[in-house]
């Protein structure tokens, strides 16, 4: 088991001190202040849990990414668009992807970000690969047929993230049977 | 990110978030967090190199499986390979994005 964040804990095995990234090495300095006290949005003030019910080789995982990745020949690019017309505006809709999804078969629409390595390698956002490996080893129990997608700039569409975005995707997760799921912000 | 991790976490969905800014999603209270000193764009490394994703991932995994409470939080010590400088302008779009394209017009005009 793993500790909640806090004091480390004295014990007859002794403590491991947790370390600390540097949160803003890449961030513009400017950019700074916007994202080191995020404002807390109405209802999410206390902590929430689900339990992981499962061993890991016994569970089936998903991964969703916000890199704002498509499948490029079936499936409309997020809204570029609109957010160039309103640029306070994030697009909220969300994409299902195939877990074998090869890179060559991605589109990546985000206007925030440099797309050149994850076009080169879908995996450094969205590592489908590398679960796969893991379920052949029997490290994971199963991946989920369908991977998600999303666009991450959202900083005035939080509220539709809350009422469209998320009961969706989690409507989609039940679908797979997901037992955990693995966010990362692009 | 953090809202759509503790959204899905408040509908029985266990979650873990892979981010380079874990002190934003831990004041968020995203449940699970897994923090990451990589460059936007680059939650699992880089182009390639697969034994940094996998070693991203298979952490994300035992934090996702192994946090006994909410508000865990592992950061990797790993260091980006390319120079500081590099990184921190490889990341960025070759325009700005429209909000900061807009933020800068602010600021001239102030």
């Amino acid at each position: 088991m793993l500790a909640a964040y806090g004091p480390p804990r004295a014990s007859s095995h002794g403590t491991l001190a947790p370390m600390r990234i540097d949160s803003f090495a890449f961030l513009p300095r400017s950019f700074r202040p916007l994202f080191e006290k995020p404002p807390r949005l109405p209802g999410h003030e206390a902590p929430v849990w689900a339990p992981f019910a499962k061993r890991l080789a016994e569970a089936k995982v998903a991964l969703l990414t916000s890199a704002g990745l498509y499948v490029s020949a079936t499936q409309a690019p997020f809204d570029g668009e609109r957010e160039k017309r309103e640029p306070t505006w994030g697009d909220p809709s969300w994409r299902a992807l195939p877990a074998d999804v090869a890179t060559a078969e991605l589109g990546m629409m985000h206007l925030h970000l440099n797309p050149a390595d994850v076009l080169a390698d879908h995996d450094i956002a969205l590592p489908t690969t590398r679960l796969a490996e893991l379920v052949q080893g029997g490290v994971v129990g199963a991946s989920t047929r369908r991977h998600f997608s999303v666009m991450g700039f959202q900083q005035a569409g939080l509220e539709a993230w809350r009422s469209e975005t998320a009961p969706g995707i989690a409507a989609a997760l039940r679908e797979e049977g997901a037992d955990g799921i693995v966010l990362a912000p692009a | 990110m953090p809202v759509l991790a503790r959204e899905l976490e408040s509908r029985g969905l266990p979650t873990v978030l892979v981010t380079p800014m874990p002190d934003g999603a831990e004041h968020l209270l995203a449940p699970r967090i897994v923090g990451v000193e990589f460059p936007f764009g680059h939650p699992f490394g880089r182009p390639g190199d697969r034994a940094t994703q996998r070693r991203v991932l298979e952490t994300a995994l035992t934090v996702l499986a192994g946090a006994a409470a909410p508000g865990t939080r592992v950061d990797l010590d790993l260091a980006w390979p390319e120079p500081r400088g590099v990184a921190y302008k490889s990341w960025q779009p070759a325009e700005p994005s429209p909000i900061v394209a807009l933020m800068l017009a602010r600021q001239k005009r102030s």
